[in-house]
């Protein structure tokens, strides 16, 4: 099973009814999507990702209803450095998306989505923990697995593996 | 304390609640969960999990490994169904690899999984039972789950982190006199779980205990990522078996239990029919075993036979550059979630085209069910705490990971 190459143009992405609706909302909200592996990334304006989470979970196109999981990724010393990943998951439909939000690390905050999905609580909660990204609008942001007094944040690239001796 | 449902208000000068703590060492938290409670007398006022006790930053050790180093790892976050987590790992290593899987090899992965899946309900129904006070269940669930982990010991040589699947296949081929064994089993379970409903299902005394206690309906357990028989158990009909099949579940044929009240005690019947559901998966996977290799025909990826190792320098060859340099994983990111016993369990892998992954991600599904705790307990009674808990199947170690 050769992989097939990975579509990056937002052009050809058109007619995926995610894509299409957030570009009916927002053409601004919306920097590119990918797909790739059968999966669909769309990459979405900081600003707009609340908006556009509420938007896919209630379009009746769409019906994104569950949130399986919220992540992010550190590309350091690349800049944007921070990549937050939403895992969406439709119940009805039986399909998935990916949104991905790029954060720079001089400011690397994201709205939270906890009035969206209340379930978006710990995973919030984990990231600010392991990667330092603030979720504005949390209720509740603090360290969720390290202790309270730790310093730095474990899963960030110049973090060694082995902890600061 | 502050979380996620709305904070309750006390009137003023009805200044009469306590906190308690309850762990993180206690019986019936399944682990080392700590739970502050606020109360009022008998009544939970407000409930906050707290969480972390058991934190190993597995997922920053799997960055400095080779991709098959990591399947090890994989056991040891969720130590009730370790084949469950070797599976998603390897399904998503897979498919950034684009590798094809041996159809034998995919039967035995359903079969062993469904095997893990009644392992792991064997354990939550033992000490949910213990829990509430049936004490005799629990032994009952032991003897059955002890026969599994000797399934699981002949075939891995291991009885709890088994690492038995590997990318692009199996370990080992299964030893011989393997299926006899696990038919025999399968031949026999259906009425063990007979004799467990009938010392719980009809029980009055474990009815009081879990009949409309702790309940939640289905858009609170979808608002808050509840998966699994926590989600079912609510009335959402979903199992991603079924909805979304992965490494041939689509050639099964098994129900998906709903039951409708969301309490306590709809969750355990869930759990109860899917040990009667998964040991039909057991047997068709038995019956329709085809013949073939475990291993994918993929030299640089796969290890090869040991004896052929012996016998052919390309084969020591690959071996040795596997072993020491690991293989090259084209760039790019999968998620892959498989349905655990617990839910939804989702790993999310991004390659940089390296050999070691740039990042493993695991979405725990206890994690989010976890969340569910307040509005499962707030207004009920401080004994009911204990039955909720039990009532989500909490493992520790994927939580906290």
């Amino acid at each position: 099973m050769a992989l097939a190459p990975a579509i990056s143009d937002l052009e050809q992405l058109k007619g995926h009814p995610a894509v299409a609706r957030l570009l009916a909302w927002n053409p601004a909200a919306v920097t590119g999507a990918k797909f790739d592996r059968d999966e669909m990334t769309i990459y979405v304006d900081r600003a707009y990702i609340r908006d556009a989470c509420a938007l896919l979970r209630e379009d009746s196109e769409c019906l994104f209803n569950y949130l399986s999981d919220i992540t992010c990724v550190d590309w350091n010393p690349a800049e944007p450095r921070f990549e937050v990943i939403y895992h969406l998951l439709s119940i009805p439909k039986k399909e998935r998306v990916r949104l991905k939000v790029r954060l720079d690390s001089a400011s690397p905050a994201v709205e939270s989505l906890c009035s969206v999905w209340p379930g978006a609580n710990y995973f919030e909660r984990e990231i600010f923990d392991l990667f330092g990204i603030r979720f504005t609008g949390h209720p509740y942001l603090r360290r969720l697995l390290m202790p309270e007094d730790w310093e730095g944040h474990p899963l960030r690239k110049d973090y060694p593996v082995e902890g600061y001796r | 304390m502050a979380h996620l449902t709305a904070t309750p208000v006390l009137e003023p000068g009805q200044d009469r609640t306590m906190i308690l703590n309850m762990g993180p060492q206690h019986p019936s938290t399944h682990g080392v969960l700590r739970v502050l409670l606020e109360i009022d007398g008998e009544t939970v006022v407000r409930i906050m999990p707290d969480i972390g006790f058991l934190h190993t930053g597995i997922e920053k050790t799997c960055e400095a490994k080779f991709y098959q180093q990591v399947v090890p790892l994989t056991d040891r976050i969720d130590y009730l169904c370790p084949m469950t987590n070797n599976l998603c790992y390897v399904l998503a290593v897979e498919k950034l690899l684009g590798l094809e899987i041996p159809p034998k090899a995919q039967w035995m992965r359903v079969l062993m999984n469904e095997l893990t899946r009644i392992n792991s309900h064997l354990v939550w129904l033992g000490t949910h039972a213990l829990d509430i006070g049936a004490m005799t269940v629990f032994l009952y669930c032991f003897r059955e789950r002890e026969e599994i982990l000797k399934l699981f010991e002949a075939i891995s040589g291991q009885r709890m982190m088994t690492s038995y699947f590997r990318i692009g296949g199996l370990a080992l081929e299964p030893p011989l006199g393997f299926f006899d064994r696990v038919r025999k089993f399968a031949g026999y379970f259906s009425e063990k779980v007979d004799e467990y409903e009938n010392l719980l299902t009809g029980n009055p005394i474990w009815g009081m205990r879990t009949k409309g206690v702790a309940r939640m309906t289905a858009e609170d357990a979808i608002a808050l990522g509840a998966s699994g028989p926590t989600l079912r158990g609510s009335g959402v009909d979903f199992d991603l078996r079924r909805d979304m099949p992965y490494s041939g579940y689509e050639n099964f044929k098994f129900k998906v239990p709903v039951a409708q009240e969301g309490d306590v005690f709809a969750r355990y019947m869930c759990r109860v029919a899917e040990l009667r559901e998964s040991n039909k998966i057991v047997q068709q996977a038995l019956d329709g075993m085809p013949d073939g290799p475990v291993k994918a025909n993929a030299p640089g990826v796969v290890l090869p036979d040991r004896e052929k190792m012996k016998t052919q320098m390309e084969a020591l060859i690959y071996h040795f550059k596997i072993i020491t340099e690991g293989f090259a994983v084209p760039a790019g990111e999968v998620y892959q979630a498989v349905e655990s016993p617990r839910g939804e369990m989702g790993y999310y892998v991004v390659s940089d085209g390296t050999a070691k992954p740039y990042r493993v991600h695991m979405r725990a599904a206890c994690l989010a069910n976890l969340q569910t705790l307040p509005k499962m307990c707030e207004g009920g009674l401080i004994a009911d705490v204990v039955a909720a808990i039990g009532s989500i199947d909490i493992v520790l170690g994927e939580i906290d990971r």
